[in-house]
């Protein structure tokens, strides 16, 4: 651990929508340069062209609207064991041929899982996009499955759900806070399943997750790099606009959070800790869920009280009080439904994480009763505003940023005037935001503690 | 913390943490990147990349040292030091500094690694002026106040105690004293209890004096800035250091291998690592050894050990090879986790897959595909932001590769046979590795 280490993590879950906007003080040759373009295929492939001609290379990314929050009850963790299998073979081309296609032209490609959505990507020399288009297009419907490939790639995910929370104490814990905090809606599951789930997963449940979702008119193309849109448009049609579109799936309408009452804690005290840490949670709207102004006002808010070294927690516990060896907000507004507020800290050296607690408490109460200065509102949109321009050094991060807002219900436009909307947040607003949402008798806690200290 | 934000990958390749090494071998030969040598009146020089498609600027630069230079008794010095250039310099205290800081919108960072202390600053380029003010502070007037001292030291040393019982960072301590020995580099970053106590404001402003000179500086700037106005700025940040570092000599060393540590942690996966020797840089078969290593387990999904551990028998989620080069030793590390009923049979596997390549070498087509992927692979790699261009212009002086090593690269690669790599391959791993398990004793396990 470095000393600057919680430093790190400030700007980017706060300005995550915004990220890649083009602001008004960028001149203009650069926003023509930027220009960002979206239209869908006829069988409703939404498309959006991100141009960065910097490098002659381009990332390439589909992503379906579909996570672990879609899963049928019972199949916990079908949504990644799939993705998975979508590096198997197809009808056209035998496992592993997409792969060294993309090896062998120096290219990377993955794939991730999330609550809301699955996305593959592969960055490759521009030249080739056509090529991965047609590989990925492929598999978007011809994926073959055999439960000799299930078997072997289902003991993968054993290992890796192994290798990334029981291996981690405090991996444990966030999940059973997240199935703590979310009563009803689907985001108490983990995105990997419940291990008893993961082993059962067999071929027919992976058929028809794959049948059910992996079709044109349930896919986002965003494609980032040294492209053009018309070309664009020319190979996504002859290449997934041939795909015939799947049946209109129904909206995506889950079960939300009943009115929460109670104050609720996890505990966990595990031998692996020495140090011990807590974070609270609160369920919040999100971009897709909020009123007008209201996730943007989330989004400064978690700012302000735990953006960074600048933030009234750090300030306050980290150099202040001298009590906590790290602290901090953030607040996680990319979600199709209502998300999660989170304030977390562990004491430094002799300090108790009691001490610790009150006054990450006592800085929520000021904020919730005083109200944020104006000065100290207009700092944190000036960082989300650079952030925006520091973003578009990144192909991968525009692309994400796309794709991601308009998986979970977002549009193009919601992003262009992301800065617009951020600019017109009230100090008002922001205090009325934490009174009303980060209630301390209505909230969900988890504490990580060392083994030999006992419980609570 | 951010739970919402962390979504699962198709694969990981392991090692992350030392891919920063890597870059080196990894930079653009396709790219049309044009690296301009600029030397300033004072003497400093630094490679640009002039790009004004976003307006920003990137700075980053190295002093070579690093935590290998902390002195005895005070380890921990480097990586402390490190967290306090904004906590204060010339007339400006903590708060003051970071206030202004913030006020121009620079990010400013510093790291320590083994062998280097790390500066970098990403600004807009209208703000930069006010910016450099600021690094230029930071370089040449640290304050080093005791307040902030005794914060980051017990920042640090609460991350020390985090670990105390964490079974996987203790293995990794344990592993790091058996292959480096008395080595500088067996010695943990960030110090111990002791040493971090010992150390006070006279031990980093010396020891700031005796890294921060010029003769073992590297400088890299990308973006929004011409070569004329990055002249003046490089003298401005850098020109009044002075000439020559106080370096202390430092050997080098090579692995203690052939030996097998164990640590027992009852959960159900075992962590597994392999150390084979290493290959300098400058050694003929350098580059056959890259290729080996990328088709026994690097960076794709089509490796060997990828191929035989997970594809084939869905043993491991992640597993893989890496070459790594520091400035006085070198490796080739191979790891994995697996379920612990199986890790002994993962071992064996692992252990097949190296000695069918040092016995009979890579195929034509394997190395042909490596190849292709190497020399395609760096302008991916190297060239997806400003920063990533900068970090691999710095590595390069580091490693003390000139301008010309990308246009070099591809042929340097395409030269290699399979008779080199053949030959390399017995080189390096037909010796006994030393090997670091963690997880339930093994005999126990496989008996379950």
């Amino acid at each position: 651990m470095t000393p600057t280490g919680n430093r790190l993590c400030a700007m980017f879950l706060g300005v995550w929508l915004g990220l890649g906007v083009i602001p008004a003080a960028a001149d203009t040759q650069v926003a023509a340069e930027t220009k960002i373009s979206s239209f869908t295929l006829g069988n409703g492939m939404e498309v959006v062209v991100i141009p960065d001609h910097r490098a002659p290379i381009a990332t390439h990314m589909v992503w379906y609207k579909v996570g672990s929050a879609d899963e049928p009850p019972g199949k916990s963790g079908i949504a990644h064991f799939f993705e998975h299998l979508m590096f198997k073979g197809t009808t056209n081309h035998a496992a592993g041929e997409f792969d060294r296609a993309v090896a062998e032209i120096g290219g990377n490609n993955n794939a991730f899982t999330s609550y809301d959505y699955t996305a593959y990507f592969e960055t490759v020399p521009a030249d080739a996009l056509e090529r991965m288009m047609s590989f990925e297009a492929d598999r978007m419907r011809n994926l073959v499955l055999s439960d000799e490939v299930i078997a072997t790639e289902r003991d993968v995910v054993l290992e890796e759900r192994r290798s990334r929370i029981d291996n981690d104490p405090g991996a444990l814990l966030d999940e059973e806070v997240n199935a703590t905090l979310w009563q009803n809606q689907p985001y108490r599951i983990p995105v990997i399943g419940w291990m008893q789930e993961m082993e059962l997963l067999n071929r027919t449940d992976a058929q028809a997750f794959y049948d059910r979702y992996y079709t044109p008119n349930n896919a986002v193309l965003v494609v980032a790099g040294d492209v053009e849109a018309d070309a664009v448009k020319t190979m996504a049609e002859r290449t997934y606009g041939r795909i015939a579109p799947g049946p209109d799936l129904p909206p995506r309408e889950r079960p939300v959070e009943p009115e929460q009452n109670t104050r609720r804690t996890v505990t966990l005290a595990d031998e692996r800790v020495s140090v011990p840490s807590f974070s609270m949670q609160w369920v919040a709207p999100s971009y897709n869920t909020a009123q007008p102004g209201e996730a943007e006002t989330m989004d400064l808010l978690a700012e302000i009280l735990g953006g960074g070294v600048r933030s009234r927690l750090y300030q306050e516990l980290v150099v202040r009080k001298h009590i906590a060896v790290s602290t901090g907000a953030s607040y996680s507004g990319t979600m199709l439904d209502d998300t999660s507020f989170t304030v977390y800290g562990a004491p430094v050296g002799q300090a108790s994480l009691e001490e610790v607690e009150k006054a990450i408490a006592a800085e929520i109460a000021r904020i919730a009763d005083e109200g944020v200065s104006t000065d100290e509102l207009e700092k944190a949109k000036k960082r989300f505003v650079r952030a925006t321009i520091f973003a578009r050094d990144r192909q991968s991060a525009m692309a994400n940023i796309f794709g991601s807002t308009l998986a979970t219900g977002g549009s193009v436009r919601d992003i262009q005037e992301w800065p617009d909307r951020i600019a017109k947040v009230t100090p008002k607003q922001v205090k009325t935001a934490a009174a009303r949402y980060l209630v301390p008798s209505r909230s969900t806690t988890g504490y990580l503690l060392p083994l030999a200290k006992g419980g609570n | 913390m951010q739970k919402f934000f962390t979504p699962l990958h198709h694969a990981t390749i392991p090692f992350l943490a030392m891919l920063a090494l890597l870059l080196v071998f990894a930079l653009p030969a396709r790219s049309d990147v044009n690296i301009q040598e600029v030397h300033s009146e004072k003497g400093i020089t630094a490679w640009l990349v002039e790009d004004y498609t976003v307006p920003i600027v990137t700075l980053r630069f190295a002093f070579e040292g690093g935590s290998s230079q902390d002195p005895d008794g005070r380890e921990g010095l480097a990586n402390l030091m490190s967290g306090l250039f904004d906590e204060g310099a010339g007339d400006l205290d903590s708060d003051a500094f970071q206030e202004k800081l913030d006020d121009v919108g620079a990010e400013m960072r510093f790291s320590s690694s083994r062998d280097a202390i790390y500066g970098s600053m990403r600004v807009l380029a209208e703000d930069r002026p006010a910016a450099f003010d600021l690094l230029r502070l930071a370089l040449l007037q640290p304050r080093f106040d005791q307040q902030p001292i005794d914060r980051i030291r017990n920042q640090i040393l609460t991350g020390i105690d985090a670990a105390e019982r964490d079974p996987n960072a203790q293995a990794r301590k344990q592993w790091m004293r058996a292959i480096y020995g008395e080595h500088p580099y067996a010695r943990p970053d960030e110090g111990k209890r002791q040493s971090l106590a010992a150390i006070a404001p006279d031990d980093l402003r010396a020891f700031r004096k005796s890294q921060f000179a010029r003769s073992g500086l590297h400088v890299a700037v990308v973006g929004a800035i011409d070569a004329e106005t990055l002249k003046a700025d490089l003298d401005h940040l850098f020109g009044d250091l002075p000439e020559g570092q106080d370096l202390k000599p430092v050997e080098r060393v090579d692995l203690r291998l052939g030996q097998e540590i164990a640590v027992t942690y009852d959960r159900p996966q075992t962590s597994i690592q392999m150390a084979f020797p290493g290959i300098e840089r400058s050694d003929p078969d350098f580059y056959a050894a890259m290729l080996m290593n990328e088709i026994l387990g690097g960076g794709t999904f089509t490796s060997r050990l990828f191929a035989e551990v997970r594809e084939k028998r869905g043993l491991a989620y992640s597993v893989g090879s890496i070459l790594s080069n520091r400035r006085y030793s070198s490796s080739l590390g191979i790891s994995t986790a697996t379920r612990s009923d199986r890790a002994s049979e993962t071992i064996r596997i692992i252990r097949d897959v190296v000695r069918q390549m040092a016995d009979d070498g890579p195929t034509a087509a394997e190395l042909e595909a490596a190849k292709k992927y190497l020399i395609g692979a760096y302008a991916i790699n190297n060239l997806n932001s400003s920063g990533a261009v900068a970090s691999t212009m710095v590595e390069l002086q580091l490693a003390g590769l000139g301008r010309d090593y990308i246009s070099r690269r591809p042929a340097l690669l395409g030269a290699v046979t399979v008779d080199d790599v053949t030959r390399v391959a017995r080189r390096l791993l037909a010796t006994e590795p030393a090997i670091l398990l963690v997880g339930p004793d093994m005999k126990k396990a496989d008996g379950q």
